[in-house]
């Protein structure tokens, strides 16, 4: 069950790659959408014993991070007409350099973490750590709003994979709570993209300088 | 069973408003429910009902000791969210009324939350229920302020997820049961494993932090509140703030419980002092009265954190403190309102003489200055006055110093632009416009009612009050 789990998680760290390495709008959606879907299944692997919420909570997750809001971010891009050349602050080369570094970092570090010996053979904790640096990089280092929704998804899904470290221990309720938070927060993000490109005609944050001191 | 009423009444106001048909009378929805929350509120204040010790949502010391305040914020606001909107006319307001009336349902579910993963749920909520109302206005620059606070405000509420669930695991790698009420993790105390408590605390630290505005994590902070109606700047001043202040001394019990207390006093104080003077200097530049509001909480936010950096006594007077914060930067919100609304805009470059336009405003607002620049005989100089003994008290004179300077340069700053806007001849564009202004009872009593309390709890604190502070400190500072 380990290795399953492992694998998909380290595919998960190659579409982190791939999501850095894009230089197309539409393929960090999509590397952002397999991940989340990916990501999805884990809780169906962890679970000793198949119980109706888990299945819910999967399929619930999958279906939104999969589809539902990658649609809407594909919309946003249709109506926008935009330039699908993403535009980077911080180049493709040095974001893959810092992604791969990060990750290379992430697994060697985690080892030094004081973990439960359960969690010291799985690549949990590293993914979570290596996705977050990842989310991160593309929220800074882009400019449009849409690689920027993509970079909070993938920061999202690091900090899931941290939250299934305690998928045993607490209730499922809670789990539930917050994914549902999560989902409504990444769809209000979505209508805010929509409403910017109406109001700016763009969806360039760069424009978004009125504001400052 | 009244605690969930306080979650509930606001909701289904929230419901009710999603299905009410007219626009005209659907506002009258929020005085009506922030009424009934508001009586409901008083009466567990004085009747404190007891709190079952596993429960998660309860209304526990902590939030007898400030959701009060919160209440009767809302309360004036939503009687002042009568006039605004009936103003607004043009503009539907059924988005509207119903997240204000959610935001209030969740800021109750977040004061009376006692177990993380709850708790973290009602601040997120609370902070996207109110994404709706910071682009009310539906300007070009209020989007651009709503994407700024998404942005900042959802990395920093990821970010808290993420700190909470280091605790979680803090607990279970010390043997815990997974059970995340904050009175079971403190009751773990020294077996938590220490390492991960740290990291959950820098990790929520950030990111309640940027839910309060504490810099450098309040970038958000004036852009969102200077584009958000006034009832909204209110509320969130004085409101979510307070939310994630709550948090913030939840975790932080946790944390003295594993006894990394010295760690927490530290950081507290070195985000409050620096908070304070991050915005003191930024009020020295300003030229835009609301972003000036937006200055003044963070400054607020600072002295919360420092009050709750020095043990129990000072966590009493921050507690005070949020009462005399809320309440008075809600006059101020409300009276620049009013004074944005005759002037036509917000900067000192186009805004001078008020106080002949909109005398009564203008009284309230220069009031209000004095109020929150802590003149006393108004709250925030008792509450400051005591977080400054209070560190000297417990050999903190470099702190009190640096305490006392800033707040000397953001009463510079805020009498600078106050008086600039005010005094002076007005504009001849602000002038007709003021003409059809008109300062009726409806935008001046609340403003005033907000004043008088922040008067109230200078000269006469009700008794219940001091109480309920004291409880909320035994309960936050075990005496082991």
């Amino acid at each position: 069950m380990s290795g399953a789990l492992n694998l998909l998680i380290g595919l998960a760290l190659g579409l982190n790659l791939v999501a850095l390495a894009s230089s197309r709008l539409p393929s960090v959606i999509t590397a952002a959408a397999v991940q989340g879907m990916v990501l999805g299944v884990l809780p169906l692997l962890l679970e000793h014993e198949f119980h109706w919420l888990v299945g819910l909570v999967a399929v619930g997750t999958v279906a939104v991070k999969g589809f539902v809001i990658p649609g809407l971010l594909r919309r946003a891009l249709r109506a926008a007409r935009i330039d699908r050349e993403v535009e980077p602050f911080i180049g493709f080369i040095p974001s893959l350099l810092l992604g791969a570094g990060g990750t290379i970092a992430a697994v060697a570090g985690s080892r030094a973490l004081p973990l439960l010996p359960e969690h010291a053979g799985t690549l949990l904790v590293p993914g979570a750590l290596a996705s977050i640096l990842t989310g991160l990089v593309l929220l800074i280092g882009r400019m449009q709003a849409i690689a920027q929704v993509c970079g909070y998804l993938i920061l999202e899904n690091g900090i899931y994979l941290f939250g299934l470290l305690l998928i045993h221990s607490t209730p499922l309720l809670v789990e539930s709570g917050i994914l549902l938070d999560l989902v409504v927060g990444v769809f209000v993000i979505g209508i805010i993209v929509d409403r910017i490109q109406r109001a700016f005609d763009s969806l360039d944050t760069r424009k978004l300088t009125v504001l400052r001191e | 069973m009244k605690e969930l009423l306080l979650i509930i009444v606001p909701l289904a106001g929230a419901a009710l408003a999603g299905i009410w048909p007219g626009d005209r009378t659907r506002p009258w929805l929020l005085p009506a429910t922030g009424l009934v929350h508001a009586v409901l509120v008083c009466w567990m204040l004085v009747n404190p009902p007891a709190v079952a010790p596993g429960a998660w949502l309860a209304f526990d010391p902590l939030a007898r000791a400030v959701l009060p305040a919160v209440s009767l914020l809302f309360l004036v606001c939503a009687a002042y969210g009568v006039s605004y909107l009936r103003v607004r006319a043009e503009r539907p307001n059924r988005v509207f009324v119903a997240s204000l009336l959610a935001v209030l349902g969740l800021l109750s579910a977040g004061h009376q939350a006692r177990h993380l993963g709850v708790l973290w749920i009602a601040t997120e909520a609370v902070t996207l229920a109110a994404v709706p109302l910071l682009h009310f206005n539906g300007t070009a620059r209020a989007f651009e302020a709503t994407w700024k606070y998404l942005l900042v405000g959802g990395t920093g509420i990821a970010l808290s997820l993420l700190g909470s669930f280091c605790l979680g695991y803090a607990s279970l790698h010390g043997g815990g049961g997974g059970d995340l009420t904050f009175a079971a993790l403190a009751a773990q105390g020294p077996g938590l494993s220490r390492p991960w408590v740290l990291a959950a605390w820098v990790l929520l630290l950030t990111g309640y932090g940027t839910k309060m505005g504490l810099a450098p994590m309040h970038t958000w902070k004036p852009d969102a509140y200077g584009e958000a109606p006034s009832i909204v700047g209110a509320m969130l001043a004085g409101g979510v703030t307070t939310v994630a202040f709550t948090a913030v001394l939840r975790v932080r019990q946790v944390v003295d419980a594993a006894g990394e207390s010295a760690v927490a006093t530290r950081t507290l104080l070195a985000l409050g002092l620096g908070s304070m003077l991050l915005a003191a200097l930024f009020l020295l530049r300003t030229r835009d009265f609301k972003r000036l509001l937006a200055y003044s909480s963070i400054e607020h936010m600072g002295i919360l954190s420092v009050g709750a950096a020095l043990g129990g006594a000072g966590t009493w007077a921050a507690l005070f403190h949020v009462w005399n914060n809320s309440l008075t930067k809600g006059a101020l919100f409300l009276s620049a309102g009013n004074i944005q609304r005759a002037a036509g805009a917000r900067t000192e470059d186009e805004v001078a003489g008020m106080a002949m336009i909109t005398p009564v405003s203008a009284g309230i607002f220069v009031a209000g200055l004095l109020a929150v620049t802590a003149l006393p005989p108004f709250g925030p100089f008792f509450s400051e006055l005591r977080i400054v003994r209070v560190a000297f008290a417990s050999g903190h004179g470099a702190v009190a110093a640096g305490f006392l300077g800033c707040l000397l340069l953001a009463f510079f700053g805020l009498t600078r632009l106050v008086f600039a806007i005010v005094d002076g001849r007005p504009r001849a564009a602000a002038k007709a416009a003021g003409g059809r202004f008109g300062e009726t009872a409806s935008v001046i009593v609340p403003p005033l009612v907000l004043l008088g309390f922040s008067l109230w709890l200078g000269v006469a604190t009700p008794s219940v009050l001091p109480e309920a502070w004291d409880a909320a400190v035994r309960a936050l500072f075990p005496v082991p």
